[in-house]
């Protein structure tokens, strides 16, 4: 036990060790207008603009529009280039796990079945380079969420260049993570059970406890309780229609008892994650308004009969039938983030036009998470959370990021790694 | 030679037997001697599956045949026998039973790995155990050999089923009417092996498929070594194998794959061996084939999976379900094909189900000939014995079957067992068939009564002035038991008598009453002319190659084929070529130029891309186990040993582009095993998707995962540090060297297989594809190579390769890394993205690679990152994962460029190669087209069609109340490198 320990803590110290070597500095607040000339801009909202002119000042956008467009302050040519929104990644575990194989550096599950209270915003670490490595590819925010138990948490909305979790936060536990229980299981095998999948007895109980876990939590909102309830307390805005219900549910069965249930205990605003069957009940999620966050498409095929596409064409699917679609990758190392724009762009080798599919990786996800009133647009009266690229941003090839604004704070593309890599290319030229 | 000594040894053994009777003191009686003839008259005798002699005489004596034939004289003192309408058979034999012997019970595992054996004395590894006698554990199990006769078996070959090396096995004789004395027949028949560890030992090594192979051919290999007088010191494991070397050899492998696993054991080391297994080799029957083995082939088909619901439908699989659909014809089809094989109990919960799944398998074409010959004379050949078992024949032992009809035929009852020459009865022959319609007088009223049912089991029903009735009826033997319930007689009426008809007349008494009383026949009963039940022959689904969902039907073929107006990919000196024709003859690239005059198929490629195709130098795909972990150095593994052809991930590559890949052995420990090179034909088993002539290469691994640094794994194996790490290579390095020098020096040496590939590295003749992180490992083992005079030859993930680029360059070692990962361990913190331009530029060979099935399918879009990060051309790029892992694979002169004379591995891209957007349309492999995305639409099709069928074959298993199975198989795992 004690080498264990020594071992932990040694892990642990390197680790901090080398996160103590701190990160870009944050850019200070703009200062002064800008305007990016002669580009085309993807608004994000299906829309594009050639030959735009951008005019952001103290943080917002003030004027987007053809050529006519007048100017004002600093003028970046953007000629033959891009304009994109910064792109928003979902259900990430960006800033709460540095190191997959370090323990110690993982912060984003607790135990527990039924624990909304515990919330992901505090955990966020901005000084991250796993953060940091995401900007130079246009991602520039992140929803940071956590993961474990039925009922995991909260989370957060964050922009990816501060310096702490406050000044990063933008939108802080806008929703509440839900796992719902899988109607199959696969065979507990070290119980010497066959390991294959088989229907889970449990399930039907494990949904009771779940929704009764919420009823209790509404019995409590209508006061009358004499003590404080933190777990309860943390569904209030949940119950109130506030905050989102990020639930976790893959197959047809999971998915419609999800809607219903919840739906049953008066949650409005739900968003599946994962949503492998989505496309199976496509008019029940239409009705229910309810949006899906689709694993991004960089997948394989969950089960061998299926198409070796499928992964590639489920957002599709999904958003051509009018659905509110955005993509997560929860399921794989956090680095993966920075994949986000070509996730998408693997949509449009499925015959996706190229600017429906960037909505699912800037308007989508910031109308799910309510913060479309600022993000995930290029509109006038918009926070300017922007980048240009040389080229088609949601291809590997052309993605080359010159310029990134985050609220109008021209930031800093140098990461960790680019500086290796000026280092190390420099050691060979001299 | 063999056989005859094996004849004189049962010869012994059987006088042996007669005289025990003579030798034991006798001191409950006066000891006596038998000396009476048992003789069979008027039976229709099956002599084997060939000769039938109707209306025959056997005479037996002393538990042996001494005569069988028409019109035999047989002498005055004889106990005569009729079986007038009776089918006599060859007793059943199963060859590899584990009757009377308990499987060893598992150990629990300890808190550190056990690397070394428990054992002294013995072979190094404690999963070899050929010094087990299967006879020493043996205790006849009299409810077992019941339930084995009722299902027509008269002997078994038993043996303790545990361990790689399982020892010895003894031949049964399922008698209860006598001792081990006489049931015994050989104590020592064969010697039994699979590829499946010990449960009495947690020894560590073999922890996977490819590690017992390779302990199973190092131990036949060390066999032959101390029967040569190798060995200084006693090993009783190899003693006992060579002193029963001679006995037969039989396999318990598996699957169609395991079953050409165990062949290649047995003919790498000269031993025939019988072979269990091959459930499936209608799969692949020409494959099994090819062996020459005779097989011994479980029946336990699977049942349905039900399938009523459609989520948990949706997890069983089109490959699961065809195995359902298609297991009862394996016998057909082995047996159309001419292969010898035996049947066996193996894997059956009730030997009971053997014959009726072999009947079933006899409605999907199975001979009945051959299912005869199959559970006697073959596994009588198998057991070196068919002089004296499996037939009735003179000099035969006296084991068989009586039935009242062909053994295969449903109706047909099995009345006795004679086994050793004593008889067994499984349902009484001599029972009287009292069914028919009857009348009973009984204190003035009448009943009528009628027994239907079985002669063994009959039913009743009773009426009394039309009034229905509660009746029982029962018969124990002889005697049945009657009971009727008559409210007016005061409730239960109850009689017994001897069921035997005098005038259509039944004898009864009662305690109720003293008068005679007699059950009168009025009508005899009559077999109703069963409505024709037509039996149930469900339509088998067509074989695919492979048998899973989007195999194909039959095998893609090379063709002549011309690329119009492509704009060509070369990955040569000549760069990227546009509006360019490319022909295709023979598997190989016949020519590139403009206007190639139209022949064989043509395909327009106007607009399109054609590349050759992609390499992956490092996967993990199409495999059935990653890591041998269970020492720290395994190069005597082989993952050609484990390559799974029927792995989705194969097709999935084809769809992106992927012509060949490198499948390499995991990470676990620092001398991993050797690669397997395939090239992804879809549908063509393992051993021809691997090149011919495959250039050698073989694992290493440095940092965490050899050091053991994530998991738990008690810390007691060396290397924990990267210190440890090169002392690891160093050693090994040296004492491959060293054992070389013997080897020249022509002195005796003990041929060691990890030796041997080691020496292959030394000598130049094995590559290195070295796993590796951090510089200052990459840094030591150039040093440790340099230091033995050879070089490595790639280093693969090599994420911190930059850092020592030049040195590398310097070296010569190849970089085989990825687009973009890190952060996933501690050891990955410095890897950068720009890592590939880099090494690049400093002169190296870079190729980009996956280490995951599911990038490697669009290994296009990994290699443009390199365009992102650190600037590449796209030229560059594309070399990345074409000519430059061709280079790394010394395949450069085959494939990985479009070049006259090379393959022809190509891939149509509808788009850029290197976009986001890229799908490839078409992928070849040798001329031969592997992957279409139009043909791609059909097989989608087909498996929904087949699911559709099977489903409803499912269904109406379920609903017809036939057994089901809710569960599906085990998801597919995908491997990495530390997938343990």
């Amino acid at each position: 036990m004690k080498k264990i320990n020594q071992i932990a803590l040694i892990g642990a110290l390197t680790a901090m060790s080398w996160s103590l070597m701190a990160q870009q500095t944050p850019a200070p607040k703009q200062t002064e207008a800008i305007s990016i000339v002669g580009g085309t801009a993807h608004l994000g909202n299906g829309q594009v603009i050639q030959q735009a002119t951008l005019v952001f000042e103290n943080g917002q956008i003030i004027a987007l529009g053809g050529p006519e467009t007048p100017t004002k302050g600093q003028v970046i040519s953007a000629s033959g280039k891009h304009i994109y929104p910064g792109f928003i990644t979902m259900g990430t575990s960006l800033g709460l796990i540095e190191v997959d194989a370090v323990k110690a550096t993982d912060d984003q599950s607790d135990i527990g079945d039924m624990i909304p209270h515990v919330r992901s915003i505090i955990a966020y670490d901005a000084e991250s380079k796993v953060v940091e490595s995401m900007r130079p590819n246009g991602v520039l925010m992140s929803q940071v969420s956590p993961k474990g138990g039925m009922i995991s948490g909260s989370s957060s909305v964050v922009q990816l260049d501060a310096w702490n979790w406050e000044d990063a936060a933008v939108k802080t536990d806008e929703g509440i993570h839900i796992s719902w229980p899988n109607p199959i299981a696969q065979g507990r095998w070290w119980m010497g059970e066959d390991p294959g999948m088989k229907p889970n007895k449990n399930y039907p109980q494990q949904v009771d406890r779940l929704i009764q876990f919420i009823q209790e939590a509404k019995a409590y909102h209508q006061g009358g309780s004499s003590s404080r309830n933190e777990p309860y307390e943390a569904l209030k805005d949940l119950l109130s229609g506030i905050d989102v219900a990020y639930v976790e549910a893959d197959s047809e069965r999971q998915i419609i008892d999800a809607v219903s249930k919840l739906k049953s205990v008066g949650i409005q605003k739900i968003a599946i994650l994962g949503g492998r069957e989505a496309y199976k009940v496509i008019p029940m999620l239409l009705e229910n308004q309810v949006s899906v966050i689709t694993q991004a498409t960089h997948q394989l095929p969950f089960d061998a009969d299926a198409d070796y596409d499928m992964p590639f064409k489920l957002p599709k699917i999904l958003a051509d039938s009018g659905l509110v679609v955005a993509m997560h990758n929860m399921n794989e190392a956090n680095h993966q983030n920075r994949n986000l724009p070509f996730y998408a762009g693997q949509l449009i080798g499925q015959g996706m036009n190229p600017e429906e599919a960037l909505r699912l990786i800037t308007q989508n996800p910031a109308k799910i998470m309510g913060i479309d009133h600022l993000y995930g647009t290029l509109e006038v009266g918009k926070s300017a959370t922007l980048f240009i690229s040389q080229g088609d941003a949601l291809d590997m090839r052309t993605n080359q990021i010159e310029h990134a604004f985050i609220d109008g704070r021209h930031i800093s593309l140098d990461t960790h790694q680019t500086k290796l890599y000026q280092r190390y290319s420099g050691k060979y030229q001299q | 030679m063999k056989n005859n000594a094996m004849r004189w040894a049962i010869l012994l053994l059987m006088v042996q037997w007669v005289q025990a009777q003579e030798y034991f003191p006798k001191n409950d009686g006066v000891l006596v001697k038998k000396d009476l003839y048992q003789v069979f008259t008027e039976a229709t005798v099956h002599q084997n599956s060939v000769d039938l002699l109707e209306n025959a005489t056997i005479v037996v004596k002393d538990g042996q045949i001494v005569s069988v034939g028409k019109n035999i004289v047989y002498p005055k003192n004889s106990v005569i026998t009729s079986l007038r309408g009776m089918h006599v058979y060859p007793a059943f034999i199963d060859v590899h039973s584990s009757f009377g012997i308990k499987k060893p019970v598992g150990q629990t595992r300890g808190r550190s790995t056990q690397y070394e054996p428990s054992r002294e004395g013995f072979y190094w590894n404690d999963h070899i155990r050929p010094e087990q006698s299967g006879i020493e554990s043996f205790n006849f199990d009299a409810s077992a050999a019941e339930k084995l006769r009722a299902a027509g078996f008269g002997l078994v070959n038993t043996h303790l089923a545990d361990g790689l090396a399982r020892g010895t096995g003894a031949l049964i004789a399922l008698s209860d009417k006598s001792s081990n004395a006489t049931r015994v027949l050989s104590p020592k028949s064969a010697q039994y092996f699979s590829l499946t560890r010990s449960q009495q030992t947690q020894q560590s090594y073999p922890s996977s498929a490819m590690g017992s192979m390779a302990l199973m051919r190092q131990f036949f290999s060390d066999a032959q070594w101390y029967a040569n007088g190798g060995s200084k010191t006693k090993d009783r494991s190899l003693e006992a194998y060579n002193d029963n070397s001679r006995l037969p050899h039989i396999f318990e492998a598996g699957d169609l794959d395991a079953v050409v696993n165990a062949d290649q054991i047995g003919d790498q080391f000269g031993k025939k061996m019988a072979i269990v297994g091959g459930h499936n080799a209608y799969e692949d029957i020409e494959r099994v084939k090819k062996t020459g083995a005779t097989l011994i082939v479980p029946v336990d088909f699977p049942s349905a999976y039900d399938v009523s619901d459609p989520l948990m439908a949706s997890f069983i699989t089109l490959s699961d379900m065809k195995s359902w659909n298609q297991a009862p014809s394996n016998l057909a089809v082995l047996d159309r094909a001419k292969v010898p094989f035996a049947i066996t109990t193996h894997g059956l919960k009730n030997p009971g189900d053997l014959l009726k799944n072999v009947r079933t398998a006899i409605d999907y074409g199975l001979s009945e000939t051959q299912a005869l010959a199959a559970l006697t004379t073959v596994p009588a050949q198998i057991l070196g014995q068919a002089n004296k078992l499996g037939q009735i024949k003179p000099g035969f032992y006296a084991n068989f079957t009586v039935t009242n009809g062909s053994i295969f035929d449903e109706k047909t009852t099995i009345h006795e067992l004679w086994i050793m020459g004593e008889p067994h009865v499984v349902n009484s022959k001599d029972l009287v068939d009292v069914r028919g319609d009857y009348t009973l007088e009984f204190k003035s009223a009448t009943y009528k009564l009628v027994f239907g049912g079985s002669i063994e089991k009959p039913s009743i029903q009773v009426t009394k002035d039309s009034l229905k009735l509660t009746g029982k009826v029962e018969r124990d033997g002889a005697w049945m038991k009657l009971q009727l319930h008559d409210q007016d007689q005061g409730g239960w009426l109850r009689f017994s008598g001897n069921a035997s008809l005098v005038n259509d007349r039944i004898a009864l008494s009662t305690d109720l009453d003293n008068t005679p009383i007699a059950l009168m026949r009025t009508t005899p009963f009559e077999e109703k002319e069963k409505k024709e039940k037509k039996k149930e022959i469900r339509a088998i689904v067509p074989v695919t190659y492979p048998n899973v969902g989007y195999g194909y039907t039959q095998r893609p073929t090379a063709e002549t084929v011309l690329f119009k107006n492509a704009t060509v990919w070369t990955s040569e000196s000549n760069g990227i070529l546009t509006e360019t024709d490319v022909l295709v003859k023979n598997g190989k690239i016949l020519q590139i130029g403009k206007n190639i005059p139209a022949q064989g198929k043509v395909i327009d490629a106007t607009g399109k891309h054609l590349t050759a195709g992609i390499i992956d130098e490092h996967s993990h795909i199409a495999l059935k186990s990653v890591n041998e972990g269970g020492q720290n150095s395994t190069a005597e593994v082989r993952m050609s040993d484990v390559v799974d052809s029927k792995h989705m991930g194969i097709y999935r590559d084809l769809a992106g582009g992927v012509t060949s890949a490198q499948l390499l052995h995991g990470s676990a420990n620092p001398i991993g095993g050797q690669s397997a090179i395939i090239k992804m034909k879809w549908g063509a088993p393992a051993e021809e998707m691997i090149y011919s002539n495959s250039p050698k290469y073989i694992k290493f691994a440095l940092g965490e995962n050899v050091k053991q640094s994530n998991w738990d794994s008690g810390g007691n194996r060396f290397p924990q540090s990267r210190m440890g790490v090169e002392q690891v290579f160093v050693n090994y390095f040296q004492r491959a060297k060293e054992y070389d020098e013997i080897k020249k020096a022509g002195k005796p040496y003990r041929y060691d297989e990890e030796m041997e590939v080691l020496g292959e590295i030394l000598r130049g003749e094995r590559y290195i594809s070295c796993h590796s992180y951090v510089q200052s490992e990459i840094n030591m083992m150039m040093k440790v190579a340099e230091r033995f005079g050879f070089r490595v030859q790639t280093f693969t993930h090599i994420l911190e390769g930059y850092k020592v680029a030049d040195k590398m360059a310097e070296h010569g070692v190849g970089g085989s890394t990825f687009g973009d990962w890190w952060a996933y361990k501690m050891e990955v913190k410095d890897a950068i993205p720009h890592n590939a331009a880099i090494m690049q530029r400093a002169g190296v060979t870079v190729a980009i690679n996956s280490d995951d099935a599911e990038m490697s399918r669009r290994l296009n879009q990994e290699a443009a990152k390199t365009v992102k990060y650190g600037g590449m051309s796209e030229e560059e790029a594309w070399k990345m994962v074409t000519i430059n892992p061709a280079k790394l694979l010394h395949l450069d002169q085959r494939v990985g460029s479009i070049k006259v004379g090379k393959d022809a591995d190509l891939v149509l891209w509808n788009a850029h190669p290197l976009a986001v957007y890229a799908m490839a349309e078409k992928t070849m492999i040798e001329g031969a087209i592997y992957f279409d995305r139009e043909m791609d639409k059909k097989l989608r099709q087909q498996v929904s069609d087949q699911r559709e069928m099977l489903i409803q074959q499912m269904l109406d298993e379920k609903n017809q109340g036939r057994p089901t199975q809710l569960k599906s198989s085990i998801k597919t795992e995908e491997f990495h490198c530390d997938t343990l």
